[in-house]
């Protein structure tokens, strides 16, 4: 099978590559990179005038909710969601039911993605039975099922003693330990960031400390015991100073943040009314917060934009914010939004947003994609800088349509992605 | 009374009303403090109507000064709660939202543990919607009734020193008196342990200070609040004798604040923990001034509120 990919604009950082070039594709592997590619014979030709062709994006921090949780999101709709935001692979947290602490769960999920194609997905294991937290689950059968990193996401890895083993214990299988970092023991009742606007609503707060003392403990560890270590959705400036801290220090550290984290502040939870849709966790944190990741993401010392694409059941976020779940979906809106908020005002550099969408995410995982260089996996994604899209949480093909972001008009979009040189159609 | 017109469907947030709208609500209450005094102490001017009494929360104070209010604006009033009423018991807010707008009541009255709530609820009924507390956001007939009595002992809001002593994190008292008193112009200090004065406190507009003496220190009007025990004994402050030292209110140190200042309590007290009995019981204080006005506020609130209604179906 061969594709030709005609006359777009080729930005792939991982071959510092910015310009108008055809992209020749056969048997799923990018043959040949160059200008005016005259097609072979049965070549399938796709235009791709005005529009820029990626790497394929990689989403490495989603929640697909199978198995256990299927009325909130399956493997197929979170795969079509994928897809349909520009994504040819997503990553998924272990937090099912049951967990994705052992083989059969993650062939499970490797199956069903496979059955419905529209988007690879590299399960991450847990790093603890059950989430537990306590006894470290099988990495080696896990790897062996399809497993590509490990998290005990939704929760920390609390315990330091099961932290340090997790980190020695990856070692073995060279996987990165996901933290979702937050220290449950500080501002326990929290259900929004503790600033000023939780002292206006009254709201118990989730203190930035308790995410940035649990990054500081896990630095510690990695620099006594080594192992890769990346912060989920990242979302204080300290967490991200130390970050840097432990990257001068030459620790085998990354980090990554969510387009929420970047566009959105703890105001936005008061100016909502309190809708239930600003509630996730890490919080909306401050303005200063806010800020202080733009930057970081700018100055490349923050490696990845992830979702944390959260589905939630519309009746189960439909109710007091303080009951209320946590979290947001986030495959239908990353693409338009980096490409409008961060982009399109100077922020950062197209190149860079590439960097961070596809490059970074499958270095961190150890997978295949992230680059268009002859000879590597045909996964691409075409976007358009310049159509526009208003988002309409009624029409997502994620079953989840809890997003702050309904309504907002974005100018840019993703148009379509191909798996191994194949067109995915959602 | 005021020539302003009352345009909201909703009591929600002090921070929805505007000085004239306050002083509106004042006024109004003025009028019908007159009612409680006489030998036959109803009027019919909500006769016809249906109030729904929505308490989530067990709050025999508040409810019964709405009930109250209610008896004698002559309105059919019914209290559903929590524990009794299987409308709300293990049902989402939104059904009960739903039932309740199919009752057609002409007002609700709300009381919720989770802040908000009165928002959601009165954003899905065509009934208007009174906030009788939410968490510890609002509760803005409290802050109403305490600026109703701070100006029938003082005459008047701005310029006023007023001190709030006490758990300024977890008190929904707090906050809308502090809006309220700040849209008014008065000059607002909180006081209490560190442990619970909430983060960037002074992004409330007021001054925050962590002693008792400082912040009563020339005050028109001292406001105790009420020491959660339940909820906070264990975790905020290591044992009641200490808190009463740091904090309490006692008659030595109601000295350093000005010559005629009142004291006030949102109640209920905890005496020996907030404040001494002889403070509670002394000439300096209107707790229980504060209980009477709370119903001709209510008053004025529901009769305020359902004539907006009035005018918006006309
Ligand atoms: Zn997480």
């Amino acid at each position: 099978m061969t594709l030709l990919i005609r006359n777009g604009r080729v930005v792939d950082p991982s071959q510092a590559l910015d310009e108008t070039l055809d992209v020749l594709i056969q048997d799923g592997v990018v043959k040949r990179l160059a200008a005016a590619i005259k097609p072979p014979g049965k070549a399938e030709v796709v235009d791709a005038t005005d529009l820029v062709v990626a790497p394929g994006l990689i989403d490495m921090h989603v929640h697909l909710r199978e198995p256990g949780f299927e009325y909130k999101e399956t493997v197929e709709s979170g795969t079509r969601a994928a897809a349909a935001g520009g994504f040819t692979a997503v990553a998924c947290m272990p937090n099912t039911r049951p967990v994705n602490d052992n083989r059969s769960v993650t062939e499970h999920i490797v199956g069903e993605a496979e059955r419905h194609g529209y988007a690879r997905v590299y399960p991450i294991g847990a790093v603890t039975k059950g989430e537990k937290g306590e006894e470290l689950a099988e990495y080696g059968d896990m790897v062996a099922g399809g497993v590509v990193a490990l998290s005990d996401d939704g929760l920390p890895v609390a315990n330091s003693e099961a932290m340090r083993r997790a980190l020695l214990y990856s070692r073995h299988y060279d996987l990165a330990v996901i933290q979702h970092a937050e220290d449950p023991t500080l501002g326990p009742d929290g259900v929004m960031h503790e600033g000023e606007f939780s002292t206006r609503l009254g709201l118990p707060g989730l203190p930035g400390a308790a995410e940035d003392a649990m990054v500081a403990r896990d630095l510690l560890l990695v620099e006594d015991n080594g192992g890769r270590y990346h912060v989920a959705h990242l979302s204080t400036a300290r967490s991200l100073e130390l970050v840097k801290l432990a990257k001068d220090r030459g620790l085998s550290v990354t980090c990554e943040v969510t387009p929420h984290h970047l566009l959105l502040t703890d105001r936005d939870v008061l100016e909502s009314g309190l809708s239930t849709h600003t509630k996730m966790k890490p919080p909306l944190r401050s303005e200063a917060d806010r800020l202080a990741l733009v930057e970081g993401l700018a100055d490349g010392s923050i490696d990845v934009i992830a979702s944390d694409h959260a589905p939630h059941h519309a009746d189960e976020k439909d109710v007091e914010f303080s009951l209320a779940p946590f979290g947001i979906v986030g495959l239908e809106t990353t693409l338009a939004l980096c490409l409008d908020r961060l982009v399109r005002p100077g922020l950062i550099s197209l190149s860079r947003l590439v960097e961070v969408l596809a490059v970074n995410p499958a270095r961190v995982l150890g997978v295949a994609g992230g680059t268009l260089k002859e000879g590597s996996v045909a996964d691409v994604t075409l976007f358009s800088l310049s159509r526009q899209m208003t988002v309409n949480a009624s029409r997502f093909r994620s079953k989840g349509r809890n997003t702050p972001f309904d309504g907002w008009k974005l100018r840019g979009r993703p148009v379509s992605t191909f798996i191994a040189g194949r067109h995915v159609v959602v | 009374m005021t020539e302003i017109a009352w345009q909201q469907k909703d009591l929600l947030s002090i921070a929805d009303l505007s000085a004239a709208e306050i002083q509106l609500v004042l006024d109004t209450a003025s009028s019908f403090r007159e009612v409680s005094a006489r030998p036959v102490k109803k009027v019919p001017t909500l006769r016809g109507k249906t109030v729904i009494n929505l308490f989530f929360e067990p709050s025999t104070r508040t409810r019964s000064s709405f009930e109250i209010a209610e008896k004698r604006l002559s309105a059919d009033s019914l209290n559903f709660s929590a524990s009794s009423s299987g409308l709300v018991k293990g049902e989402s807010l939104v059904d009960t939202a739903l039932n309740l707008q199919a009752m057609a009541p002409d007002l609700i009255v709300i009381r919720h543990g989770h802040p908000g709530v009165p928002r959601m609820l009165a954003e899905r009924v065509s009934a208007g919607v009174i906030n009788a507390g939410d968490g510890a956001w609002g509760h803005p007939t409290q802050a109403l009734l305490d600026a109703f009595t701070i100006r029938e002992e003082k005459g008047k809001l701005e310029g006023l020193k007023v001190a709030m002593v006490g758990d300024i994190a977890h008190s929904r008292v707090v906050r809308s008196n502090i809006e309220l008193l700040n849209t008014m112009g008065a000059e607002v200090t909180v006081a209490g342990p560190r442990t619970m004065m909430p983060v960037a406190v002074e992004t409330l507009g007021v001054r925050a200070v962590y002693s008792l003496e400082e912040a009563i220190r020339g005050a028109d009007v001292v406001m105790m609040l009420r020491v959660q025990l339940e909820r906070h004994k264990k975790v905020m402050f290591p044992s009641v004798r200490e808190y009463f030292q740091l904090f309490g209110l006692t008659r030595e140190r109601l000295r350093s604040a000005k010559r005629d200042a009142i004291v006030m309590h949102p109640g209920p007290m905890n005496r020996g923990v907030e404040i001494a009995s002889d403070v509670a019981d002394g000439s300096r204080s209107v707790i229980l001034e504060q209980v009477a006005n709370g119903v001709a506020v209510r008053m004025a609130v529901l009769y305020l509120l359902s004539g907006a209604r009035q005018e918006a179906g006309a």
